[in-house]
């Protein structure tokens, strides 16, 4: 793996691996000097050029417990502000001879254009409503030390698919691991077709005692040109997950920042069944595991553009068909 | 209207030496005029003099092409290119979108008047003409626009644009968002006569797309720009047309809803006439989950597998009666970004052919002689006179050798832009000399002449 772009280039084997590894990384954040020097003298560099609290700072821990060189950039106080193309700044990022590169930007294939332009490891901390592979990777971690192999389970995701990078990364990933998919929300904020990825689609909440896990996602009023649905009243009475819903054997997740009260009760988010602190925790170790799998044990590689080899072998891995 | 018998009447071109030549032993192609089988065509003072038996024709004073093996066509002529100037030259000019022209066997083109300004005054007519008559390779017409600034709130003075020489009224790029205003063009069109070409597009419907609505956008999750933002609106300009009793065309058909609202409106008697792209004909929506913008973010986009076979169906009965490239140009920085920022459009005059052969023909799903009917088919809807092999007319001939295989991009481009949606793939089929207007427009650098190659 050279490169973490969507959740596609990884197979279930490699997804295995990843949380296999991830289950050694918890040890260490079980010790008092929480380090590994794995990564000692690499550089992990972070651009982030949408807001984010779990993921850019799950990243960067991540890297350091790693023992990396950590440089964080963010959208908002850098060159980007100047007007600076996504080309021109990972070039001159790519001139620091990073390792590594975690790009979130608000347009879909962004990660993987940044791959084609630099010989660091790319990956992808969301890219438009396009993919977030580590959620999804961080979410089956989860669920998997709760419940074992996925295989058969039915999980739910409810709500604002449509603006979802979350959606399609875990809609994806429970598949490849064996679980069935229902998505569930209003016919507008649900995309025409997405059931030729083989899930269900459903636009009420009936049936909802078959799932195992009910994956909520958040209403992204942020991505939201014009009204999708008429009120949020009329949503939450017909779409919010609360307590009352929920089974005592069914499990509730959720990727944050929540909006308690729309998508989902302040009760349910604060129940037993709720893995939401689990999912953060889980992050932190599942993200230590990218970095280290992309990373680790594989010689320094030329990162400026046009460096030969490595450059060419770096291009776009990621929904091209061969 | 169709009284011009050569497209110089009415279009503009740089004027150089009428053309002698004799392609000896060339298999000619020219379906609408009858004409199919080996001759010498002969070429003099640029207008077809004869087809000779092979072997037959007297050369004196010519220039001599053996054109054993190789197929003569009526050049091929697109109305609708984005020149790009003014305004935006470090995309393309007058003077490199006509070679472009030419490199891919069109004697004609219509610009676009969507420039930065638009095209909405005489004298932005007369300039351009100037330039044209400095610059062309091919000849030229030129568009206007409809509503002033391309801003569909006000007609442009279209009487004074059709006396400084526009050839056709277009916002392209942008639809005529209001009815009502649509309905005065279609009005004034009694007083001003020139066809208008319409971009189709419900703005409202499309908004935020930026590829088909899908199974395939919905996997990427990007925006969906869906199939009835575009019929809508053309269902809505056939009945204002049927009402007015005025004349559209109908540009870039993408989607199969839109041909059965084309191919009804004709049935019903409504003048309308329309176009598809080579790249809607060739490439569906599953070409953009490698979410390349440059070769495959394009405006109507690119649409489902049925609706390629649409466009096709439509191509061979008629409904769809041209090829145009809607060739846009556009610099690398508006192409290297996220598919989401990137600007709409790729380049095609250089390919349409060879795309077309390779992906059509070839494989049998049109003949050759519908794809150069098609090719050709552009010139009529604007009243200007189809290129014929027939004896007497200007001379506007592509020789093409169809076996040559060659591989786009490689040895550059003679656009200034490098958005080729062909870029990379190896076509089978190229353009070895351009005849347009009775001048040599174009000759391929590795085809020496009087040498089989």
């Amino acid at each position: 793996m050279n490169n973490l772009i969507s959740i596609e280039e990884v197979d279930r084997d490699g997804i295995e691996a990843i949380l296999d590894r991830a289950e050694s990384f918890a040890e260490v954040g079980r010790r008092d000097i929480k380090k590994v020097p794995t990564l000692r003298g690499r550089t992990v560099v972070t651009l982030f050029y949408e807001s984010s609290t779990r993921t850019s700072s799950s990243f960067e821990l991540a890297a350091k417990r790693l023992s990396a060189d950590l440089v964080s950039v963010k959208s908002a106080g850098s060159s980007v502000d100047k007007g600076e193309s996504l080309k021109d700044t990972v070039a001159t990022l790519t001139a620091y001879d990073p390792a590594a590169i975690v790009i979130r930007h608000p347009y879909a294939g962004a990660a993987q254009m940044v791959a084609g332009w630099t010989g660091a490891a790319v990956v992808n901390a969301g890219d438009g409503k396009h993919e977030h592979p580590s959620q999804a990777l961080l979410d089956v971690y989860t669920l998997r030390r709760r419940l074992g192999a996925l295989d058969g389970k039915k999980i739910w995701i409810v709500g604002d698919v449509l603006h979802s990078r979350v959606a399609r990364s875990n809609l994806i990933a429970f598949q490849l691991m064996g679980a069935e998919v229902t998505l569930c929300g209003p016919p507008t904020l649900i995309p025409r077709g997405i059931e030729e990825l083989g899930c269900n689609v459903t636009h009420s909440l009936d049936g909802i005692e078959e799932a195992d896990v009910v994956y909520v996602l958040r209403m992204q009023f942020e991505r939201m040109e014009g009204k999708f649905v008429p009120s949020l009243r009329e949503y939450a009475a017909n779409y919010q997950v609360d307590t009352r819903l929920l089974g005592p054997r069914q499990l509730l997740m959720h990727p944050g920042p929540v909006n308690r009260g729309v998508e989902i009760s302040g009760e349910a988010i604060d129940s037993p069944q709720s893995l939401v602190t689990e999912q953060v925790a889980a992050g932190l170790v599942v993200r230590m595991a990218i970095l280290y799998e992309l990373l680790a044990g594989k010689p320094e590689r030329p990162t400026a553009l046009g460096e030969g080899p490595a450059a060419e072998a770096a291009a776009p891995t990621i929904g091209q068909p061969a | 209207m169709n009284s011009a018998q050569n497209l110089t009447e009415m279009l503009d071109v740089r004027e150089g030496a009428p053309a002698d030549l004799v392609l000896r032993r060339a298999t000619l192609l020219d379906p609408v005029a009858g004409i199919d089988g080996v001759h010498d065509l002969v070429i003099r003072g640029g207008r077809i003099a004869e087809l000779a038996a092979p072997g037959e024709a007297d050369a004196s004073g010519a220039e001599e092409l053996d054109a054993a093996g190789l197929h003569a066509f009526p050049a091929f002529f697109d109305p609708h290119v984005h020149l790009r100037t003014p305004g935006q030259e470090h995309k393309e000019d007058v003077e490199t979108g006509t070679r472009a022209a030419a490199a891919g066997g069109f004697c004609g083109i219509i610009a676009m008047a969507n420039t930065s300004p638009p095209i909405d005054t005489g004298a932005d007519i007369a300039a351009l003409r100037e330039q044209a008559r400095a610059q062309a390779s091919v000849p030229v017409g030129f568009a206007a626009t409809v509503t002033v600034g391309m801003k569909g709130e006000e007609l442009t003075e279209m009487v004074e644009l059709r006396e400084a020489g526009a050839i056709a009224f277009s916002d392209d790029g942008l639809p005529i968002q209001s009815a009502r205003i649509m309905r005065r063009a279609l009005q004034y069109q009694k007083l001003v006569g020139l066809n208008i070409a319409l971009h189709e597009q419900d703005m409202d419907l499309s908004a935020g797309g930026v590829m088909h609505e899908g199974p395939v956008s919905a996997a990427l999750g990007l925006g969906g720009w869906p199939s009835v933002a575009e019929s809508t609106m053309i269902a809505r300009d056939c009945a204002l047309a049927a009402y007015e009793k005025a004349r559209i065309h109908v540009q870039h058909l993408s989607a199969a809803e839109s041909v059965e609202v084309v191919r009804a409106a004709k049935a019903a008697g409504v003048q309308i006439s329309a176009e598809a792209s080579p790249h809607h004909l060739c490439l569906t929506d599953e070409e953009v989950r490698s979410l390349d913008p440059r070769r495959f973010k394009m405006n109507p986009p690119l649409r489902h597998e049925s609706d390629r076979q649409a466009l096709i169906a439509a191509l061979r009965d008629g409904t769809i009666e041209c090829i145009a490239t809607d060739h846009a140009p556009h610099h690398l920085d508006e192409k290297e970004v996220p598919f989401e920022q990137a600007a709409f459009g790729v380049t095609g005059l250089e390919t349409a052919f060879a795309a077309l052969h390779t992906e059509l023909v070839l494989p049998g799903v049109i003949d050759l002689g519908l794809l150069i009917e098609r090719l050709a088919g552009g010139a009529a809807p604007f009243d200007l006179p189809r290129p014929t092999l027939a004896p007497g007319a200007e001379a506007n001939v592509a020789l093409c050798d169809l076996a040559a295989e060659w591989t786009v991009g490689e040895d550059g481009y003679e656009s200034r832009s490098s958005n080729s949606w062909c870029e990379g793939k190896t076509l089978t089929g190229r353009v070895l000399v351009t005849v347009a207007a009775g001048q040599v427009a174009f000759r391929l650098r590795s085809f020496s002449l009087g040498v089989a190659s």
